[in-house]
């Protein structure tokens, strides 16, 4: 049975802090981040913007250009590492504000960068059963880097959500495959206001090893090879770490960069792949294929074969990757410490 | 003072207490996060927040729900400098009276502006925010603001 992607929506918020505007206030050189980070400017969540209103945004979205009945969707997954709760589900707001409820089940995902991804292969798998007609798969994160530390740069705000079925779909899913292990390159404790990292350990044991793992099994499984694919998406936590991982495995730096953001928005964690993939699938025709590959630190790594039909060129989507990054405005790190609720003996939340 | 008279409408205001209001929060989730109201069958008039019995018609008017699209333009503002406690790291903010396509008036936050943006006549849409939290350990209540429509 075939299954594939009936519409998607992304988002990223307006907010913007440059990488020169953080490092002022670190005393580091900002022209040595950018470069060595390959990432210029990160967006930030409004005030009264969190994981939630990202999820529901992209939703929304992606409902607008699905077209179809919300009341048809029989389950939505949500993966995030910022959750609004540690104990009540975004998806179930999700569902409310689609209007999905109540006849559907849904659940919170968390698995660092790759819990988006992981939903998709999940309600993909149900589809396919034939257990649900449209499943609903987000990815979406507000992210905290700890002050002065160099995640600061790069952790950011956004989301994108697929709608999966069977008809319809403008794009067909071929093939997934995921490569999974034990390797601590990043965790955050319960309670833990801001995440810990394994620094240098967490690029060759942990991200180059599952995201090469999961590109070569994938090709593999499908006999294909880096030239059959039009496009490319890396997760990136970096704007450093994809352009290697394509290098590494033959993909040339125009099949990534369509799909190659955070040197514009930063890491949008578990929106990362799926933005990128929006990216990508905002301008793609029929019969182009694309290999996407996620990354979570804990660690793995998803592999999707997408193949684009003539529907995504019919229902194009209107709310493009790009007019949400075209879209923005500026803040200091001060409004930004504020905003982001950094600021001692402040609580935004009374 | 007009601040005063629209802030119920705004939210369930709940000040220090965490459960207070929770109720009357679920119960309007529908209107707050989907902007559902009612419509007339017999004048077709819409209504939000609902009615329950169309005002013209009376009796003779049959009332379902109704979905509003969400679009609208600014019918007036006002821009707030002093705010009401859970509001106060977000001033000044603009506060507006939107007319719907289909007629109502809603109050609602504009937001992802400077207030010097927002001008009467100005089209906006509907977006999905957080409206208020109940400390740390409470609720968190989401439901609909504008923003201008580039
Ligand atoms: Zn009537």
């Amino acid at each position: 049975m075939q299954v594939g992607i009936v519409g998607y929506g992304a988002y990223v918020p307006k907010y913007r802090i440059k990488a020169e505007e953080i490092a002022v206030v670190w005393g580091e050189d900002a022209e040595k981040i950018k470069s060595g980070l390959c990432v210029r400017e990160k967006s930030v969540p409004s005030i009264d913007e969190d994981t939630a209103t990202i999820a529901v945004t992209c939703a929304r979205n992606a409902l607008e250009q699905a077209k179809i009945d919300p009341a048809d969707i029989g389950a939505i997954y949500v993966g995030s590492e910022s959750h609004p709760y540690a104990v009540k589900t975004t998806s179930s707001m999700v569902a409310e504000a689609i209007e999905a409820t109540p006849v559907l089940t849904a659940a919170d995902y968390q698995f660092a960068c790759k819990a988006g991804t992981a939903a998709m292969q999940t309600v993909m798998g149900m589809v396919a059963s034939k257990m649900i007609k449209y499943g609903v798969a987000i990815g979406a994160d507000t992210s905290q880097g700890k002050p002065g530390d160099a995640l600061e740069y790069t952790a950011s705000a956004g989301g994108a959500a697929y709608i999966i079925g069977a008809e319809n779909v403008l794009a067909i899913i071929r093939d997934t495959y995921s490569y999974t292990t034990d390797t601590p390159d990043f965790w955050r404790r319960e309670g833990a206001e801001f995440p810990s990292h394994g620094s240098r350990f967490t690029a060759e044991p942990a991200y180059f090893r599952h995201v090469l793992a999961a590109a070569k099994g994938i090709l593999e499984k499908n006999k294909m090879q880096p030239k059959d694919f039009k496009y490319a998406v890396f997760h990136q936590p970096n704007g450093k770490f994809p352009l290697n991982a394509a290098k590494k495995l033959g993909f040339t730096n125009e099949q990534v960069s369509t799909g190659l953001l955070t040197p514009m928005i930063g890491n949008t964690y578990s929106g990362a792949t799926p933005l990128g993939l929006a990216a990508v699938l905002d301008e793609a025709c029929a019969g182009d294929k694309i290999l996407a590959v996620s990354y979570g630190s804990g660690a793995g790594s998803d592999a999707f074969i997408i193949e684009v039909t003539k529907e995504n060129e019919k229902r194009r989507n209107k709310k493009t990757v790009k007019s949400y990054i075209n879209k923005k405005e500026y803040l200091t790190y001060s409004i930004y410490s504020k905003f982001k609720g950094k600021i001692k003996g402040v609580s935004l939340e009374k | 003072m007009w601040e005063d008279r629209v802030r119920p409408r705004l939210f369930t205001y709940t000040g220090g207490t965490k459960m207070k209001g929770l109720a009357s929060y679920w119960r309007l989730i529908p209107q707050r996060y989907n902007l559902i109201g009612t419509e007339c069958n017999h004048c077709k008039q819409k209504f939000f927040p609902p009615r329950k019995i169309c005002p013209t018609c009376r009796r003779h008017g049959e009332i379902k729900s109704y979905k509003f699209k969400g679009v609208g333009e600014i019918y007036s503002y006002t821009v707030i400098h002093a705010a009401p406690d859970g509001f106060e790291f977000q001033k000044p903010y603009a506060l507006g009276l939107i007319r719907l396509v289909e007629g109502p008036l809603v109050t609602a936050q504009i937001v992802d502006c400077k207030p010097d943006e927002v001008e009467v006549g100005k089209k906006v849409e509907m977006v999905f925010r957080k409206i208020f939290a109940g400390g740390k350990e409470g609720t968190i209540r989401y439901g609909y603001k504008f923003k201008l429509v580039d």
